[in-house]
């Protein structure tokens, strides 16, 4: 329990003690852990002397955040307008089915998490999806599938 | 070198680096934006390092890499810019590498097959400022972007970077203000609310702690200037920002950078340190006696927070939920201080209105909105990217003569403008000039400056119901109309797309839209039915073909299609029953092949892998 506790320590540490630091802090879990762990809040919330309602109310509340683990790749689609228009329903209709997931949702196996994201700012290369927070543009249904496995290597 | 202590020293400093510029030395511009970055532009640029060293021992080619931020001109990356002869080469591939410093580096000859050539023409263009897209634009708050590289401090103040702060510092604050206000700007997040105006009220409250803020919280999809500037100027910005806080006292300034911009945050914090190194943030810059400093807060993913007041309250880590507008953050912002929030473009802007001056900028752009606004253009167009024009130049000369057109030759139907908040302008307005006003009267808005094109086969409907959805899953929440009427809105609409559709919908829509406009809290909220309400004011045959007819004129809403393939078109190719996830495509190689449309899912497979067009939406 201890190491865990230093763990989020280490990253409470990089921080001033101040409610200014909070999402970041946050973010690091999320981006450490691939989620906000429980045990990390409540650490948080002892160090900084704020509510634990208050953290959990951020956690729900940014999109960033999450309270369940994810998957070991994150597959964005934009659902951006750009992209909308482009057939982002169709990619993510094709992801849906082909990894047997819904969007949000993480695959059984842990290996993906499938995610929409508002607008990554690439529309001109419509529709986008990210692998990993590796672009991918002008995508079709047809071609989709293939890009990811190509990247994950799986 | 390490502080600069005087404007004088500054331009020292500046003539130091421009005198170690050795003039027409060949110069290769890779382009480091996220789109070209996602097409591969590193290993261009790697292929040109690696050519250039093993060149570098037979023959003299004096040549400098510059990694640059984007150029806009995203779809065709990567690009890379030679100068002095300003060639742009598009869809750049490491193989390419060798043919280049070869041809045009050395040789000073054209490489044809990788200039620009016209969709419409087939005409070649190979030098930057004659193609199209460009050759329209007036750039001032991308003036930089592509030219210089975004991580050196150098290279910004070499372009006359910080020249704008200086001479600010030799101003009264106050007459800064003026300048500000007689340039005419306008804030470029979206509401348009003049900028000096807003500076000059905040000054006025009487108050020991200001602060100055960017907002970088940029949420309306279809929009990507403000990531572009934060990744391929942020100086710009941030000297923008030490300008406004002279003029209004402020003392600590805070960026929100938008959680899916990684890179913007990347250059920002190398260029707020780099400042900082200068002596251009800190303690007493350039020797005025003014001190300032810039943190940069990430954002959450919440498209809420790019309203103002949840901006405000997200920075101060908590929820970023809006409050009610008649407080103002001018006088009670973050932390119930004084605040300036400009957005980011609006920031880049304001060194060169100080620089140039207030009658430079309001020379330009129409009676209520002055200066060049960059507009991102997407969609069903073929030149996509960014671009900066003036103001005042109208929607058809935005999207043909700069847009080179619709793609594929098909019917040009709308323009959505201002994301969310925004609304859908029929074809036939599209010589209306895009100002703040005039978009405003025809039930849009300019919002942050996303101009998403639409053809023939967008469906209207689809396009209020995706805004819609959008709205419902962004609302934070706090109040009932937004957060209980946009989900009964998203209902109708649904009904509406699957053939539920009755005319009583239409009715009970247009009910819900006005409930929202008067009754939520924040302008997110109070404009979120224009999207609906546009589109029933320009498109409503649409919407009837759905309820009467329950089609779909445009072939996008799934429950009201039917794919079929076409024997004339059909060469019996199979590519489409290999594909097809429900195996419902059936027939012998080299005849017509038949959907069976009782297991059709719609998935537009066969659609996508047909080489022949064969598959027909109905």
């Amino acid at each position: 329990m201890t190491q865990e506790l230093s763990k989020f320590d280490r990253i409470i540490e990089r921080y001033e003690r101040s409610e200014e630091s909070l999402l970041a802090i946050l973010q690091d879990y999320q981006r450490e852990f691939q989620y906000v762990p429980e045990e990390g809040m409540r650490r948080l919330s002892e160090v900084m002397g704020v509510p634990l309602s208050k953290l959990y109310a951020m956690a729900t509340f940014y999109k960033a955040l999450s309270l369940v683990p994810r998957g070991r790749h994150t597959i964005k689609v934009c659902t951006g307008t750009a992209c909308h228009l482009k057939g982002a329903p169709q990619i993510l209709e094709t992801l849906e089915r082909e990894l047997r997931v819904k969007r949000n949702g993480t695959t059984e196996d842990g290996e993906f998490t499938l995610e929409c994201v508002n607008c990554v700012g690439a529309c001109a290369m419509a529709p986008v999806i990210l692998v990993d927070e590796v672009y991918h543009g002008q995508n079709r249904p047809s071609k989709v599938m293939d890009i990811i496995k190509k990247q994950v290597g799986s | 070198m390490g502080t600069i202590n005087s404007i004088e020293e500054l331009d020292r400093y500046r003539q130091k680096l421009a005198a170690a510029v050795k003039p027409n030395l060949p110069t290769v511009l890779v382009c480091f934006g996220t789109g070209c970055q996602a097409n591969g532009s590193r290993l261009v640029a790697e292929a040109f390092t690696e050519v250039i060293k093993e060149q570098g021992l037979q023959v003299n080619v004096n040549l400098g890499i510059k990694t640059t931020g984007c150029h806009g001109f995203c779809e065709n990356g990567p690009l890379v810019v030679l100068r002095p002869q300003d060639i742009l080469y598009l869809k750049v591939k490491p193989e390419d590498v060798p043919e280049i410093v070869e041809e045009s580096v050395k040789g000073g000859r054209i490489v044809q097959r990788l200039v620009y050539q016209d969709k419409v023409t087939g005409e070649q263009v190979a030098h930057y400022n004659e193609i199209p897209f460009y050759k329209h634009q007036l750039r001032i708050a991308l003036r930089h972007i592509g030219t210089i590289d975004p991580t050196s401090i150098d290279d910004y103040i070499l372009a006359g970077g910080y020249a704008g702060l200086a001479k600010a510092l030799t101003m009264r604050p106050e007459d800064i203000i003026t300048e500000v206000e007689r340039s005419g700007l306008r804030g470029r997040g979206g509401a348009g609310f003049p900028t000096g105006t807003k500076w000059r009220s905040c000054a006025a409250v009487q108050s020991d702690v200001r602060y100055v803020m960017c907002n970088g919280d940029e949420g309306d999809p279809g929009a990507f200037m403000d990531r572009s500037i934060m990744e391929g100027d942020p100086h710009a910005v941030i000297e923008g920002m030490i300008i406004g806080a002279y003029a209004v006292g402020s003392h600590q300034g805070y960026i929100y950078v938008r959680d899916e911009y990684p890179l913007a945050v990347r250059n920002l914090s190398i260029a707020i340190e780099a400042a900082r190194e200068k002596g251009l943030l800190g303690k007493n810059i350039l020797g005025s006696g003014f001190s300032f400093d810039i943190k940069i807060i990430r954002g959450g993913g919440a498209f809420v927070c790019g309203e103002s007041s949840a901006l405000m309250r997200s920075v101060e880590g908590n929820v970023g939920e809006p409050r009610a507008k008649y407080i103002r953050s001018v006088e009670r912002g973050l932390y119930n201080k004084p605040t300036v929030l400009n957005n980011v473009e609006t920031w880049a802007n304001v060194p060169e209105i100080i620089l140039k001056g207030a009658d430079w900028y309001a020379s330009m752009g129409t009676e209520g909105s002055k200066g060049t606004k960059v507009f991102s253009l997407v969609g069903k167009v073929n030149n996509t990217g960014l671009v900066e024009v003036p103001m005042g130049i109208s929607i058809r000369e935005l999207v043909e003569n700069i847009g080179g057109g619709i793609q594929g030759g098909k019917k040009f139907k709308a323009v959505q403008t201002g994301g969310p908040s925004g609304g859908c302008i029929p074809e036939r307005l599209a010589d209306l000039p895009i100002d703040f006003d005039s978009l405003t009267k025809a039930g849009s808005m300019m919002g942050s400056g996303g101009i998403i094109v639409m053809d023939e086969d967008t469906c209207m409907v689809d396009v209020a119901k995706y805004f819609t959805g959008f709205l419902v899953e962004e609302s934070c929440g706090k109040c009932t109309p937004c957060r209980d009427g946009l989900p009964r809105m998203l209902d109708l609409l649904t009904d509406i797309t699957e053939g539920r559709g009755t005319e009583e919908h239409l009715a009970m829509l247009e009910e819900l839209c006005d409930l929202l406009t008067w009754g939520a809290l924040c302008g997110l909220g109070t404009s979120a039915a224009n999207p609906v309400l546009s589109t029933i004011r320009y498109f409503r045959d649409e919407y009837e073909a759905h309820i009467k007819d329950k089609k779909c004129p445009a072939g996008v809403c799934k429950a009201l299609i039917t794919y079929s393939i076409d024997p004339e078109a059909c060469t019996g190719c199979r590519l489409c029953a290999k594909n097809c996830p429900q195996t419902c495509i059936t027939g012998e190689r080299k005849k017509p092949h038949v959907i069976d449309v009782s297991r059709c899912i719609r998935c537009g497979v066969c659609k996508d892998v047909c080489p022949y067009d064969a598959v027909r939406v109905s």
